[in-house]
């Protein structure tokens, strides 16, 4: 196996009394896609967040292509978030800014990293509004103007425009409804297809998790109880839990 | 009954220190400005006292210019390119009482300037200092409300978010649409106000010989441009920064590369357009009189 993107051992983390991370370990290689799966207050965001260095755990080790990314400084950090990394919030108004038009949002990134050219950046801009299905002449619209479905649409293409090798997604489809999720979805694993992306996606929706990822993990009171290839996982579950999750899913 | 005739008050004023503020107070403030002119366009916090005059009317500058002006100082004070308006005529008063230096209207006769909004169009020298009144210090005021966050931009000069303005002004409008207070990359490593002068005047800072230095009295923060340091206007590549003049030339003396002021006349539409800096117009008046006379 090639040496994993992201490696994550012995990550502990408590607030107060409560267990929010009991020593979890986990990897992901170039162009995997992870799901993390539990019921809520299972950990499963704050796994994330501690993944991408939003927030120190208690104890362990986060490395990012052999670094250590909690001990880096705040600039390299921010540096990667905006280069090698994205990160999708679950509700969109988080991960936007709403008083910026679309066009101006997939840019930001590219600004960050030293962009200074218009005419380019707003070509840029139009490519990836039409590789997330939002129409052209909306470019220059805010974001607030935007449907539920279509800012989170948004959200990928201005997270996606810099050629992240790694995209930390929380639970991105949640609060939408059935027919928008499973364009989103079809939308995610198109994109981390061709584009070789990997991607460590929470969510509760067992099904989301089945369509999109390689690998499963489960996650239960901060501890991960099972982990495996995702056809395996969920259908010969070994954990009483998992078998209580897979079984809690209504077939449509 | 005697009338007892009340004396002219003294052209200075007796019980106060010299320029107003107290040494320690003064020493406070060059330290900031020693930090200031080492970091050139960072912001360094300091202790900011009440002038008697309200926020908004150049507590800042003033205090700048207290902390900076000796016995033989030549004070000139520019208020929106004029020498002869409230604010420049009151601060100008102000140290003649509190000093007792001299003013000037000249550009060229004074060793310190403070000004609000314009930078002098005549060339400023090595010898010379300017002050500028500052409103609002920080560039990315209106784009990030925290002051924190602002704070962690600057030291990671993480300034993407100053073009997203920029990108936003174009994507509308089809060019810049910032006329005044236009930032400005200080060194090339922090982002700076330039204080509401006009874009116009954001060229005359890059390389300037003169020391700059801004005070901001209600923010309670002072920096920075030291002699000859690179100051770029930011701006994208292909919609490249342009300083914006009215397309006139000056009514009275014909001027036609220096900022102009709109002036209305009566109330049939009728217009003038008339140099904002009134010293270097007026000394282009007495050039062209003195040649009509030869």
């Amino acid at each position: 196996m090639t040496t994993p993107l992201l490696k994550a051992t012995g990550l502990n983390l408590r607030f107060g009394a409560i267990p929010a991370l009991v020593d979890v370990a986990i990897d992901v290689a170039a162009g995997e896609v992870v799901a993390i799966v539990g019921e809520s207050g299972s950990g499963k965001t704050t796994l994330l967040r501690v993944l991408s260095g939003m927030m120190a755990p208690d104890a362990g080790d986060v490395l990012w292509l052999g670094q250590d990314v909690l001990a880096m400084g705040e600039a390299a950090r921010r540096r990667l978030m905006r280069t090698e990394w994205g990160y999708v919030h679950q509700n969109p108004r988080d991960g936007l800014r709403l008083g910026v038009s679309a066009g101006g949002n997939v840019g930001e990134r590219l600004m960050a990293v030293g962009a200074r050219h218009y005419g380019n950046i707003r070509a840029e801009a139009l490519s990836w509004l039409a590789k997330v299905e939002i129409d052209a002449s909306r470019i220059d619209d805010l974001p607030r103007t935007f449907s539920g479905g279509m800012q989170q649409r948004l959200q990928i293409a201005r997270t996606l425009v810099t050629h992240p090798k790694l995209v930390f997604m929380d639970e991105p489809t949640g609060g939408l409804d059935v027919s928008v999720q499973a364009r989103l979805l079809d939308l995610i694993r198109s994109l981390s297809r061709e584009l070789g992306l990997s991607v460590l996606i929470v969510t509760h929706d067992i099904a989301a998790a089945r369509l999109l990822a390689d690998r499963i993990l489960v996650m239960r009171r901060g501890q991960v109880v099972e982990q495996g290839l995702t056809d395996r996982v969920l259908d010969d579950p070994q954990h009483p839990y998992t078998q209580l999750l897979v079984s809690s899913v209504l077939a449509a | 009954m005697t009338i007892t005739v009340v004396p002219p008050a003294p052209s200075t004023l007796e019980g106060y220190n010299f320029a107003y503020l107290d040494e320690a107070t003064k020493r406070m403030i060059r330290r900031a400005l020693l930090k200031a002119v080492a970091i050139p366009g960072h912001q360094i916090p300091f202790g900011a006292r009440e002038m008697p005059l309200p926020y908004g009317w150049g507590t800042g500058g003033i205090q700048v210019t207290a902390s900076i002006l000796g016995p033989t100082d030549t004070l000139k004070v520019i208020d929106q390119g004029a020498d002869d308006t409230t604010n420049a005529i009151s601060i100008r008063r102000f140290f003649t009482r509190v000093a007792g230096v001299a003013t000037t209207e000249h550009t060229a006769e004074a060793t310190v300037v403070q000004t609000r909004h314009r930078i002098p169009e005549r060339t400023l020298r090595e010898d010379q200092i300017i002050v500028y009144q500052v409103p609002q210090p920080e560039p990315l005021f209106r784009l990030e409300p925290r002051r924190m966050e602002t704070k962690r931009l600057h030291a990671l000069a993480d300034y993407g978010l100053m073009h997203v303005r920029l990108y936003e002004d174009i994507a509308r409008l089809g060019h810049i649409a910032k006329a005044y207070d236009y930032p400005v990359m200080v060194n090339r490593r922090y982002l700076m106000s330039p204080s509401p002068i006009p874009a116009f005047d954001n060229p005359k800072m890059h390389r300037m010989p003169a020391l700059q230095l801004f005070g901001a009295g209600r923010e309670k923060r002072i920096y920075a441009i030291p002699p000859y340091t690179e100051v770029r206007s930011l701006d994208f590549e292909d919609h490249p920064f342009r300083p914006i003049r009215a397309p006139h030339a000056c009514a009275l003396c014909g001027s036609r590369d220096t900022y102009l002021d709109e002036v209305i006349t009566d109330d049939a539409g009728g217009r003038l357009f008339v140099c904002s800096d009134t010293d270097f117009c007026a000394e282009r008046q007495a050039d062209s009189a003195k040649e009509a006379a030869e």
